[in-house]
């Protein structure tokens, strides 16, 4: 797999009050990136487990964000 | 002054809230949930107003619709809310507490209550009219719905263009109406209403352009108007959201805005006053089309000057500028014409900077019309004996900003002075404020109770999952293929029933959500659209009303983290908006019912800051008949006011001073603490406990809300002289020497204002809003009392928004010379060597491009408006600042007053600079949300906490330690040792102590680890495949 077709794909959690914020705010001002990633909602980055870290890697995401 | 004390006994608890656009709305609704029931008045067959009719709303480019929705869907359904639409109000006889009012109501002709709002009537129906609510751009039937997301949703016969009422026969609409709902015998009808108080909110008219023959409106296709232009934007518009022109439906390559159209226009059938909103609709317009516009768009606005006055306005502006590329043309406008015989392009003739004719051309003009009464807004006033000023609005005191001329009818938004969204929620809720205080005594004596029908035990049952995708008009649907992701969903395991809807936010739509959960026995609810953060709480009571509980719901956000963000990339934003609701899918069947519980409330208010706008909150709410504590750092209260001569329109802002502190002291509900700061503060709504410290010795006080109105002040210049030369002075400090030593005043022959010192500068980017009128109004004083002064004012953009623009004709009527200078080429002060210390300014002259030499006595420099370090606070009571410091509220736009946080309130300069009226009415309108918290009979807590499993719990303490909020704390167990234990009312849910906890003790309600780990493998699902 070559760096240019390489996509990662990307689990990020996000933090209700802040990063959750955030990325609405990016939406309402149209900031466009990529689309490889996927979000879950945590009512804070402190509710993010490493073990959920370690799962999102077992599913098959490339890279785990954590957001807060 | 403000309102008398409330001595009434036997009042009405009812009242009467006359126009149900925006500021209507949230009148009502801020009534109706502190124990007032409402009627809401709406001369349309819809609640909504102008704002439904926006496609976006500056400065956060907010779909307008999609904030609006909620609130209407909320009132159009709240309890203590009667919607009375196609109805106007006649009279009002009686007086403040105890009216009887008296309601006219036009036919219908349909019944509301067997209207299925199919749409069957307005298909069948043969006549064609244009359509209103598009501004004529389209047609619509003489059966019709006012708009798709209407409130009520029900259909109307539009009795003047109808063929029936023509020519006595057609009936088409009766023989298909399916609900047999037509009633071509309806009549009109009187109803008589008891209340205690009226708010008359009937918003403004567009104005017409028809009156102008230079900008060829309605002799040009495509010279259209700014409501126009809104309606061409909205995906639920004519062109359904494409960017095209109305003459030929070209797509749209080059767009002209001209400003100050009826307004600033001294003409006959023109109006004097600035329309206050032009300038940001005007570049909130130009920034849409450029996004919408699929290839490149030129866009220039034709102004006179740029007044970005509000907050996070100037950022706007200089985003346009800068990123977005709009072109801004200082100019006058000399007309419009034809570009050539046989083109539909336009060629705009204008005088640029220099005074040189110059001409362009332009596929589509927008005029930025003004904002104007009508003639039947005018006669309400009449009927009402309300007193208008001479350019028709609602006259309203300064030190009273809701109040009108009769005592108990209050007035609020644009009615009352040309404004913007915000400003006419603020004053909405005032008015409530006021209506609340006038009433105090008969609050909750009128209301009912809402009783939800008793929840399913569906929760054992195996899950079955209803799925409703929203395409949010195009927002959604025009990247994202929503009918491929509702076909996707129904794939889903226990999902059994999917839908995709335009607005899933509309009150169409939740009745169409109760429908599905009870015909297929949904059991969890997921809905795709926007984000749970603006629209979880709607879709949670909607479920909650169909029987299910609130918490067996989840939203995926398909449209802020998707179809917004990869507009270019359609196939992998749906792809995404699959997973998304994959995962949501996955995490709804999995969650459970949960029990909200309830929190005592303490019934005492604590307010911060002992100016003008702390001032008004604590007595309001001590009106409202609530124990307030006054907390002031200084000695003594009054803040920026007391350097304050008069208002703008020349009101005695001393005497009304005098008049509020004594009201403040002698009120039995207000304790006044005054040279006391803010130590520390624990606690959440309806339970705050504050450490305040008065030279050395602490107290706590105990209170259920809080209110930051701690001000802001004038900032410290290191330019022109200041604090080198005495001649060169702030503010008010000129005023107050020429008060104390008046000959020095009659030796004076000039003084110059320097406007905009630090503000809308890299440092201070935003503008000081205030500085232009007060440095006029002082202008204007002294030119009065000393007409042969001269007197010099340079600026940068005059912005004297609204009324307030009479105050800058006057100011050049009496000769004060107006410089203006631009940011790279500011004015020079020097100290003139051989005169006395008098000062010599060089400034550009921009009409004679060339410099000019004037010799003052005095310079005032207008500085910056600062925030008064509000770190400390922020810190204290968890609440946000924006770039600028000072404190940012929940929702710019709809949420003026309120932080995120539950209970916590703000209001005056502590929010962005603004006059003493608007500091007034946001004081009062903070206290209307503050009374609305403790008026509840307790507080009702997310429940959305943690809990232990004793059994695992091993007492290490590791979660006490890493609590925040000190929610969880250990305790001894006979046998077991230490054992931890949340405490929910302190419990926010973060979810730190789960993580924490080593033995895995400790889960999270609504966010159990269970939960996260089956949303984590289903997003990840795909990937493995």
């Amino acid at each position: 797999m070559t760096s240019e077709t390489f996509e990662p794909k990307m689990l990020a959690f996000l933090c209700n009050w802040c990063s959750y914020a955030g990325a609405d705010l990016a939406g309402v001002s149209r900031f466009q990136y990529p689309p490889t990633v996927r979000v879950i909602r945590t009512l804070c980055s402190g509710r993010v487990d490493p073990l959920h870290i370690i799962e999102g890697l077992k599913s098959g995401f490339d890279s785990v964000l954590v957001f807060g | 002054m403000n309102q008398a004390p409330p001595t009434l006994q036997g009042s009405t608890g009812a009242v009467m809230v006359v126009g149900g656009g925006i500021a209507g709305t949230q009148a009502a609704l801020d009534l109706a949930n502190s124990g007032f029931y409402v009627y809401l008045v709406e001369k349309a067959s819809s609640i909504g107003g102008v704002m439904a009719q926006l496609d976006k709303t500056f400065p956060t480019n907010d779909c307008s619709m999609c904030i609006l929705s909620p609130k209407l869907v909320e009132a159009g359904r709240h309890l203590n809310i009667q919607l009375m639409t196609m109805c106007d109000v006649r009279a009002v006889e009686g007086e403040a507490g105890r009216f009887t009012v008296t309601v006219h109501e036009r036919p219908r002709y349909v019944d509301m209550d067997k209207c299925i709002a199919c749409g069957v009537c307005a298909e069948k129906c043969p006549r064609k009219v244009k359509d209103e609510f598009n501004e004529q751009l389209n047609s619509r039937k003489a059966a019709y719905l006012m708009y798709p997301q209407a409130v009520p949703l029900k259909y109307l016969i539009d009795e003047e263009n109808c063929i029936y009422f023509e020519k006595g026969k057609c009936r088409a609409c009766e023989k298909f109406c399916p609900a047999g709902a037509i009633d071509l015998k309806q009549t009109a009808k009187t109803h008589q209403m008891e209340v205690g108080s009226v708010i008359l909110a009937p918003g403004f008219k567009a104005f017409d352009p028809q009156g102008y023959d230079t900008y060829g409106y309605g002799l040009y296709p495509n010279v259209i108007t700014s409501m126009q232009f809104e309606r061409i934007l909205s995906a639920s518009g004519p062109y359904e959201g494409h960017l095209e022109r109305p003459s030929d439906r070209r797509p749209c390559r080059k767009i002209a805005w001209l400003q100050c159209i009826g307004s600033r226009d001294l003409h006959r059938g023109m109006h004097h006053y600035c329309s206050g909103v032009c300038c940001t609709y005007a570049i909130k317009e130009a920034v849409i089309a450029k996004e919408h516009s699929k290839g490149e768009l030129d866009t220039a606005i034709f102004f006179m000057d740029m007044r970005t006055y509000g907050k996070d306005f100037e950022r706007y502006y200089d985003r346009a500028r800068g990123d977005t590329g709009v072109r801004f043309v200082r100019s006058r406008v000399h007309s419009v014409e034809r570009a050539a015989p046989d083109s539909d392009d336009l060629s705009i003739i204008y005088a640029d900077e220099d005074g040189r004719l110059q001409s362009e051309v332009f596929d589509l003009v927008v005029l930025s019309v003004g904002l104007e009464t009508d003639r039947e807004m005018r006669e309400l006033a009449d009927r009402l004996q309300i007193r208008l000023n001479d350019s028709g609005f609602a006259e309203t005191p300064s030190f009273a900003p809701v109040a009108t001329s009769r005592p108990g009818i209050f007035a609020c938004g644009a009615f009352a002075g040309p404004k913007d969204i915000p400003q006419s929620v603020i004053e909405a809720s005032a008015a409530a404020a006021g209506s609340a205080a006038l009433l105090s005594d008969s609050r909750a004596s009128l209301t009912r109770e809402k009783v939800y029908p008793p929840e399913e035990p569906a929760i054992h049952a195996k899950p079955r999952i209803g799925v409703f995708v929203c395409h949010c008009g195009i927002n959604i649907g025009s990247v994202v293929d929503v009918p491929a992701v509702r076909d996707y969903a129904k794939t889903l395991p226990d999902v059994a029933y999917v839908a995709d809807n335009m607005f899933t936010c509309s009150q169409d739509t939740q009745q169409l959500i109760r429908q599905a959960i009870q015909e297929h026995q949904l059991n969890r609810v997921v809905v795709a659209a926007c984000t749970p953060r603006t629209h979880e709480p709607l879709f949670q009571e909607t479920i909650r009303e169909a029987g299910l509980n609130r918490y067996l719901f989840e939203m995926a956000n398909i449209r802020d983290q998707d179809s917004w963000v990869h507009q270019a990339e359609p196939e992998k934003a749906t792809a995404k908006a699959m997973d998304q609701v994959r995962m949501a899918v996955a995490k709804v069947a999995l969650l459970e019912p949960i029990e909200r519980f309830h929190i005592e409330l303490n019934r005492s208010a604590l307010v911060i800051g002992g100016g003008v706008a702390g001032m008004n909150a604590a007595l309001n709410l001590a009106d409202q008949g609530f124990h307030t504590f006054l907390v002031e750092r200084r000695e003594q209260l009054g803040g920026n006011a007391r350097v304050i001569k008069t208002s703008w329109k020349g009101e005695d802002v001393q005497a009304y001073l005098s008049l509020l502190r004594s009201r403040i002291v002698q009120h039995e509900r207000i304790e006044v603490v005054t040279g006391t700061e803010i130590e520390a503060s624990k606690g959440f709504v309806g339970q705050f406990i504050t450490t305040v410290n008065s030279g050395g010795q602490q107290r706590q006080l105990h209170h259920g809300v809080v209110i930051l109105a701690t001000g802001a002040e004038a900032s410290e210049p290191r330019e022109y002289l200041y604090g080198v030369s005495d001649r060169v002075q702030r503010w008010h400090d000129l005023e107050q020497l020429f008060e104390r030593e008046p000959e020095r005043l009659e030796k004076t022959e000039a003084v110059g204002f320097i406007l905009c010192v630090g503000s809308r500068e890299p440092a201070r980017p935003y503008c000081s809003k205030i500085c232009c009128t007060a440095s006029i109004r002082q202008a204007v004083e002294l030119k009065e009392r000393k007409p042969e002064l001269d007197i010099y004012v340079f600026y940068r953009d005059i912005r004297t928004y609204g009324l307030r623009e009479d105050l800058f004709k006057q100011a050049r009527q009496l000769g004060v010379l107006f410089v203006r200078y631009s940011p790279d080429e500011k004015p020079s002060v020097a100290a003139a060597a051989n005169d006395d210390g008098r000062l010599l300014v060089t400034a550009r002259d921009h009409i004679l491009q060339r410099p000019l030499q004037i010799r003052l006595d005095y310079l005032v420099l207008a500085t910056a408006i600062e925030p008064r370090d509000a770190k400390a606070l922020a810190s204290i009571f968890k609440v946000p600042l924006n770039e600028d410091q000072f404190f940012l509220e929940a929702h710019m736009k709809l949420r003026p007053v309120d932080f995120a946080t539950d209970g916590i309130f703000v209001c005056g300069l502590a929010h962005y600079p603004k006059p003493l009226d608007e500091s007034i009415a946001q004081a009062q309108a903070a206290a209307a949300r503050a009374g609305l918290v403790l008026s509840q009979a307790h507080i009702e807590a997310e429940p959305i906490v943690s809990v232990v499993n004793p059994d695992l719990c091993t007492g290490c303490g590791l979660c006490e330690k890493s609590c925040p909020f000190g929610a969880i704390q250990r305790h001894e167990v006979p046998g077991r040792g230490l054992v931890a234990e949340s405490i929910p009312a302190s419990c926010k849910g973060c979810g730190v102590c789960a993580a924490a906890c080593p033995h895995k003790a400790i889960d999270i309600m609504h966010f159990r680890n269970q939960q996260i780990v089956a949303t984590i493998r289903a997003g990840g699902e795909k990937l493995r495949a």
